[in-house]
């Protein structure tokens, strides 16, 4: 059975749910080698057993950590020689995107990003043009190399052996050449993540930077919060929020848009969500084009009631 | 300082953007336009040079059909000084490592020239929004990555930028030469101003093949791309569902009754 290597998402060992369904994806291709480059596996172990993963290669970051993208894709690089995979699957994050280039000219192999789904086959599906087109594809040469988005998969847990293989990376002094000189984790907000949240409530324009009304009714659905580009650069809300091209693309159960007029830019961060409601003074808001069910009125009003509602009902 | 801009060329986003028959991007049937994207690099390399007030140059770069010709134009009447349009048939449907390669031997063929210390690009492109081409050129030409920078500072040799990753902000910093790229937080895009604008007109512009840069056809191109796309299908646009109007609280009833029908709640 061919390995397919799986780069472990994780933060200080806390492994994300994105990895559960990359091993999961890596199940249907293949046998999944989770890749753990960190300092102290003992907190991803659990995790990567209990989704599948027959082989765990542990690499210690101690040289890697310090240093943006391209020490990991040397240590992919050295991994894919060493085990000749079927396919190397990373997590459709910014950094992962960057691995998988820069993987994918070292290997001379194909590369496939933004997949929201992967067949038995390899053959990747994508959603593009803001969702107006799906398309299917697969890479042709080298090793195919697949980033994939959060919620592309729904995580299966089989637990697989988890034996673990220390492997000892070769990092050169060329991929130091960006040096990470300080980091700040995100705080945690305790609401869902953004990206894998099943619901998302978002605010735009019309909430004139009160954002309460949003995080009041997000929390009555046990929503993540995210904003439009307008909240964003009026400085309303951080980007770390953004919905849209330049921000997070989500795929939600259901997305709810709250003073938001719909711009394309917005769009194409929520357009593939299963469920789109709109609540907007304007009755001309492109977004309703798009929704399932929408509210001409005042988010002011109508959020704080619903809001109410939901609570009753809930009990 | 020389300071190479790497620019996209690409189909209107609110246009009706779609695929030829054999699955690659109708880039002639659409109007195009300079990448949105594109016009942070160019602003940010605009603003390194203005900050250095000496003879430093910007150079925009774009590898596309004649109509990128386009976005080269742009970016001259934003204030870059010179442009390189890379342009061959044998192009035509190339993929992110392909379209790396050219730029990657384009930039090359600069540096024999004149050298270069900065190459900036954008963080992605509006169409295939891949975000792989800076990492892919860093990759190629052996120079650090400095990437997805949203506050970027340049002093004497040092790229400091300010990173806003999924699980973390980092501040990475680099020493030229290197390959930075930045977001479209990174400071607002000047229009160009009339006097730029007449000003374009006379700043030279280059053309090349692949034959200038001593690239084998055979090895860019659809047919000689990684991957293949099967099979492209038009979603079938979304219709409008119901639309109500608030009226003393309705709209929060008819709301959270739709919730409810559809199981959220």
């Amino acid at each position: 059975m061919t390995e397919i290597l799986v780069l472990v998402d994780h933060v200080d060992g806390a492994v994300r749910k994105t990895t559960h369904e990359l091993l999961t994806i890596a199940r249907r291709l293949g046998e999944p080698s989770a890749v753990f480059i960190g300092s102290d596996v003992s907190a991803a172990e659990s995790a990567l057993k209990q989704y599948g993963a027959e082989k765990v290669y542990v690499v210690d970051d101690a040289d890697i950590k310090g240093y943006l993208v391209a020490p990991k894709a040397e240590v992919l690089a050295q991994l894919v020689e060493k085990t000749s995979p079927g396919a190397v699957l990373i997590s459709s994050s910014a950094e992962g995107k960057e691995i998988a280039g820069r993987l994918a000219v070292k290997t001379d192999s194909g590369l496939i990003t933004d997949a929201v789904d992967v067949a038995a086959d390899g053959t990747t599906t994508q959603s593009v043009f803001a969702g107006n087109y799906t398309v299917q594809a697969k890479v042709t040469k080298g090793t195919p190399i697949i980033t994939v988005k959060p919620n592309a998969a729904t995580p299966e847990a089989v637990d697989g052996a988890a034996a673990q293989e220390a492997f000892a990376a070769t990092v050169s002094d060329a991929a130091k050449g960006a040096k990470i000189t300080a980091s700040e984790p995100r705080k945690a907000t305790g609401r869902p993540e953004l990206t894998e949240a099943a619901i998302v409530v978002s605010g735009g324009r019309g909430t004139g930077g009160n954002f309460e009304p949003v995080e009041n009714f997000a929390d009555s659905l046990g929503a993540a919060v995210g904003a439009s580009r307008a909240a964003v650069d009026s400085g309303w809300m951080p980007h770390s929020f953004q919905v849209g091209q330049t921000g997070k693309t989500v795929s939600p159960q259901l997305y709810v848009a709250a003073g938001i007029s719909g711009a394309i830019q917005h769009r194409a961060g929520m357009q593939t969500s299963k469920t789109i409601v709109a609540i907007n003074k304007d009755e001309e808001a492109p977004l309703f084009e798009l929704v399932d069910f929408g509210v001409v009125g005042d988010l002011h009003a109508v959020l704080p009631a619903a809001t109410e509602q939901v609570n009753q009902r809930k009990g | 300082m020389n300071i190479v801009v790497c620019v996209k060329y690409v189909p209107d986003a609110t246009a009706d953007r779609h695929f030829e028959a054999d699955n690659t991007v109708d880039r002639v049937g659409v109007d195009g336009l300079l990448s949105e994207l594109d016009e942070y690099a160019v602003e940010q390399a605009l603003q390194v040079k203005e900050k250095l007030g000496d003879d430093s140059t910007v150079t925009v770069l774009t590898v596309g059909p004649d109509d990128a010709a386009d976005a080269v134009r742009k970016a001259l009447q934003m204030g870059a000084d010179k442009g390189v349009h890379v342009s061959d048939e044998a192009i035509a449907g190339s993929d992110a490592l392909a379209t790396s390669l050219v730029l990657a031997e384009a930039i090359k063929k600069l540096e024999s020239t004149a050298g270069y210390d900065l190459v900036v690009c954008g963080m992605a492109s509006t169409d295939a929004g891949m975000s792989v081409v800076p990492a892919m050129l860093s990759e190629r030409l052996g120079v650090p990555q400095v990437t997805f920078g949203s506050e970027v500072t340049v002093e004497g040799s040092t790229v400091t930028i300010r990173r806003d990753g999924d699980t973390a902000t980092e501040t990475v910093e680099g020493t030229l030469p290197l390959v930075l790229s930045v977001t479209d937080q990174s400071g607002e895009a000047r229009y160009p101003s009339f006097k730029g604008i007449m000003a374009a007109k006379k700043k030279p512009v280059e053309t090349w093949s692949l034959s200038d840069l001593g690239v084998d056809a055979e090895a860019v191109g659809l047919s000689a791309a990684w991957t293949a796309v099967e099979g492209t299908e038009a979603r079938p646009p979304r219709t409008q569902g119901e639309v109500v109007t608030d009226e003393d609280g309705s709209g929060a009833t008819a709301l959270v009754d739709f919730l409810a029908s559809k199981k959220f709640i």
